[in-house]
C-alpha cells in the first residue's frame, strides 16, 4: 500500500490557493517557508493569528498562509495592522510585503507604526525593484542599478530600510538574506515572541526581473551574490549596514524592550474607568 | 459616579460634531481613527475623550488614508468602527473606501463638507462632495449615503448609518456639512428602548463550511472576524465565495460588482429616507437635503401664506437616490426646485428622477446657504 505524502507544513498553506504566482529563482517562497518553519517550532495557533500584506509578489503570502489574512490596497498594509491589533491585542498580527510597498507608497505608515511601537511584526521582502509591475526602480534601487525606468541607470539613492527602522522606534531589527535560512526562522521566532513593533528585512533575489538587467541572470547568480558579499554583523551600528555588490551587511541590529502601544493605551483606558468610577 | 454611561434621555444642547460622537457611542462604535481637519476636529477631539470610557479605542493616525485603512482592521477584528473628516480627507480616504466596497466591510466614514474644491473654504459649509459620495472611489459599486439636517439628525443619522453599513456590510457615509456640525442647538435622547441597534450577522457553519463571501438571500454574506477561527482571507481583488483572487474569471468579476450593485439597489426600499412635507397637492416641490432644506422648509411655509401650493421633499437618503419619491412628487407637479450649495449635482439626479416635469436650479456657493427669500422667489416664478 503507498501512504499519500503530506508536507509537514501542509496545514499552515492554503492548498485551494496554490500554485503560487512566484518566478523561478524568486526567493518569496523561501521567506514564506521560514514564516511557516518559525510559527512550527513555536507551535502558533493560527486562530490567533492575522497576515496582512499590500500588493506586490509577496503581497500574496497572507492568502497562501492558512490563517486570517487580508490583502490590502497598495502601501496599507500597516495601517490596516494597526487597526487589527488595536481592536484585539491578543491577535499575533505579522505584515509580510515588499520594499516599494512598505518604504514608497506605504513609507508613511511604516515610520509611524515603529514611532508608536504597535505590536505588529514586519518581515519586508527586499527585491530591490518592483517585481510585478514589470521591473521598475524603487525606493531600494541600488544607485546606477538598471531597471525598466532606469535604463541610464538609477541616479536616486536608496533606503537603508534597517537604518530607518531603527531610527523610526522599532523593538527589534534584523536583515538577512534569502541564504540565511536559519537565521532567518530564528529571527522571526525571535520577533514574534516580543512586544512592541518590529521589523525584518530579507533581502530576496528576484532574477527574472531584476537581476537579468544587472548581470545576475539567474536564481543562483544572485544567491551567489549574496554568499559572496553578505557579513553578519550582529548589533552593528544599522546606519553603516551597507547593501553593494562587494559587502552586505546582514544581522540582528536592535532588540531592546519598550512597552507596546496597545499595552499603554489598555492601561490607560482601565486607569480611566477606575478614576471615573470613584476607586 | 460612572461617568461610563451614554448620555441620559431627554433634551441636551450641543454641536453637530458633538451629536455625531455620541451617536456612535451609542450605536456601539468602539473604534475611531482619524486625522485633524476643520470642520470635524470636535468630532475626534470629543471621542477622545469619550471612547476609553467605554473600553473603546481612540487613535490619530498619521493621514487620512491610514485612519480609513484602520478603521476597516478593526471592523475586521469585530468592532464597529467609524473615521470623520471633510473634503480633502475625504479624497484620500476614496481608494480604501473602495476597498471597504470590495471586501465588505462594515464602517462609518463621516464627511463634514466644506466648499471646495482642494483646501477650498476650510470653515464654512459647501455640498460638493454629495456625487463624490457616489462616484468617488474606482470601479462600480453601491454605496449608502445620508444627509443630517440638524444636530438631531447629526445623533440620530449617525446611528442609522451604523445600523446600514452593519446590516448590508456596506460603509456608509453620513455627509454633514460646516453648519450641522458646529450649529449648537437642542438634542433629544430617546430612551433606550426606542433605539434600535444592529450589528452585522454572524456565520452559522462551522469554519469548514465557511464561505466568507457567500451572500444570503438579502444578498448580503455573514461576516466572521479574525480571530474566530474561521482563518478566512479578504482581499481588494476580484475575488469568489471563498475570498481566493479570481483575477482572470469574467463570469466571477461580473457575479461579485452586480451583487455589490444589486445588494443596495434591491434593499433600496428599506434603506431610503425621505421626509415629505405638504406633497399631497404641492403644485412646486422644492427637493433639498442637508442644512438647506431647513431653508426651504422655511419658504415653502411662506409659500402656502401667500397661497401657494408648495410642497417639501427633503432627502435623508442621498445615496440610493430616493428616484421613487421624486418620480411621484413631479408627476403631479408643475414644477421641482433644487437649491445646493455647489455648482449642480443632486439636481442632475432630481432631472433624469421627474421625466417630463421641469426642474429649476438654485445655485449658492460661498458662505452662507440659501436665505428662504431666494428659495421662495424661484417658488414663485415656478408657481
Amino acid at each position: 500500500m503507498v501512504q499519500e505524502m503530506v508536507h509537514p507544513f501542509t496545514r499552515y498553506l492554503r492548498e485551494a490557493m496554490m500554485p503560487h504566482i512566484w518566478c523561478s529563482g524568486c526567493g518569496n517562497g523561501i521567506v514564506l517557508n521560514c514564516f511557516v518553519q518559525a510559527l512550527d517550532e513555536l507551535q502558533k495557533d493560527l486562530d490567533q493569528l492575522v497576515v496582512v500584506s499590500g500588493i506586490g509578489c509577496i503581497g500574496r503570502t497572507a492568502g497562501y498562509t492558512n490563517a486570517d489574512s487580508f490583502h490590502t490596497t497598495h502601501g496599507r498594509a500597516i495601517a490596516f495592522a494597526s487597526g487589527v491589533k488595536l481592536a484585539n491585542p491578543e491577535l499575533e498580527v505579522v505584515v509580510i510585503s515588499g520594499d516599494g510597498d512598505l518604504f514608497a507608497i506605504g513609507g508613511n505608515h511604516f515610520i509611524h507604526a515603529a514611532r508608536r511601537n504597535i505590536g505588529i511584526k514586519v518581515i519586508c521582502a527586499n527585491n530591490f525593484n518592483y517585481g510585478m509591475t514589470g521591473g521598475q526602480q524603487g525606493p531600494t534601487t541600488p544607485l546606477e542599478a538598471s531597471t525598466t525606468t532606469t535604463p541610464y541607470g538609477n541616479i536616486e539613492h536608496p533606503f537603508n530600510l534597517v537604518h530607518l527602522a531603527a531610527a523610526s522606534g522599532a523593538t527589534y531589527v534584523a536583515r538577512w538574506t534569502t541564504l540565511h535560512v536559519r537565521r532567518l526562522t530564528q529571527s522571526i521566532k525571535r520577533m514574534l515572541q516580543k512586544e512592541g513593533f518590529c521589523f525584518i528585512e530579507v533581502v530576496s533575489p528576484c532574477p527574472e526581473i531584476f537581476g537579468r538587467r544587472n548581470k545576475m541572470r539567474t536564481g543562483l547568480d544572485m544567491m551567489e551574490w549574496f554568499r559572496r558579499a553578505s557579513v553578519v554583523e550582529n548589533f552593528s551600528d544599522p546606519s553603516k549596514a551597507e547593501i553593494t555588490p562587494e559587502k552586505l551587511v546582514v544581522g540582528e541590529f536592535v532588540n531592546v524592550e519598550k512597552v507596546s502601544y496597545e499595552r499603554l493605551l489598555h492601561e490607560k483606558i482601565a486607569q480611566i474607568n477606575e478614576k471615573a468610577m470613584g476607586w | 459616579m460612572s461617568k461610563k454611561r451614554t448620555l441620559p434621555m431627554g433634551a441636551h444642547f450641543m454641536s453637530g460634531d458633538i451629536a455625531c460622537a455620541e451617536g456612535a457611542i451609542v450605536a456601539g462604535c468602539r473604534f475611531f481613527a482619524g486625522y485633524p481637519i476643520t470642520p470635524a476636529t470636535e468630532i475626534a477631539e470629543h471621542l477622545s475623550e469619550r471612547m476609553p470610557e467605554f473600553g473603546g479605542i481612540y487613535i490619530q493616525m498619521e493621514d487620512e488614508i491610514a485612519s480609513i485603512a484602520a478603521v476597516l482592521g478593526a471592523s475586521y477584528a469585530g468592532l464597529k468602527a467609524m473615521t470623520a473628516t471633510s473634503g480633502p480627507g475625504f479624497s484620500l480616504m476614496q481608494e480604501n473606501i473602495g476597498l471597504a466596497v470590495m471586501t465588505e466591510t462594515p464602517c462609518v466614514i463621516v464627511d463634514i463638507m466644506r466648499g471646495g474644491p482642494s483646501t477650498g473654504q476650510p470653515t464654512l459649509p459647501g455640498q460638493q462632495d454629495v456625487m463624490q459620495a457616489k462616484w468617488g472611489s474606482h470601479g462600480d459599486y453601491g454605496i449608502i449615503a445620508l444627509a443630517p439636517s440638524s444636530v438631531q439628525e447629526m445623533f440620530n443619522l449617525t446611528i442609522e448609518a451604523f445600523n446600514l453599513s452593519e446590516t448590508y456590510r456596506v460603509p456608509t457615509l453620513l455627509m454633514g456639512d460646516e453648519i450641522v456640525a458646529h450649529m449648537w442647538e437642542k438634542v433629544v435622547i430617546p430612551s433606550t428602548s426606542e433605539m434600535r441597534m444592529v450589528s452585522r450577522k454572524k456565520p452559522h457553519v462551522s469554519p469548514d463550511k465557511y464561505a466568507p463571501f457567500m451572500p444570503e438571500d438579502d444578498l448580503v454574506p455573514p461576516m466572521a472576524c479574525f480571530g474566530e477561527g474561521y482563518r478566512f482571507h479578504a482581499t481588494g481583488l476580484t475575488h469568489d465565495e471563498y475570498g481566493y483572487p479570481r483575477t482572470q474569471d469574467s463570469e466571477v468579476q461580473t457575479k461579485l460588482v452586480r451583487r455589490l450593485c444589486e445588494k443596495i439597489s434591491q434593499n433600496a426600499d428599506r434603506i431610503i429616507k425621505v421626509e415629505e412635507v405638504m406633497l399631497e397637492d404641492a403644485d412646486v416641490v422644492v427637493v433639498a437635503y442637508g442644512i438647506v432644506a431647513r431653508a426651504a422648509l422655511s419658504a415653502v411655509r411662506k409659500a402656502r401664506e401667500a397661497g401657494i401650493k408648495a410642497g417639501l421633499l427633503r432627502l435623508v437618503t442621498l445615496w440610493p437616490f430616493p428616484e421613487k419619491h421624486v418620480t411621484k412628487a413631479a408627476k403631479q407637479a408643475k414644477a421641482l426646485v433644487v437649491p445646493e450649495m455647489n455648482c449642480g449635482q443632486m439636481v442632475r439626479e432630481v432631472e433624469r428622477a421627474a421625466k417630463e416635469t421641469s426642474v429649476a436650479f438654485l445655485s449658492k456657493l460661498g458662505e452662507d446657504p440659501h436665505t428662504p427669500q431666494e428659495i421662495l422667489d424661484v417658488i414663485r416664478r415656478c408657481a
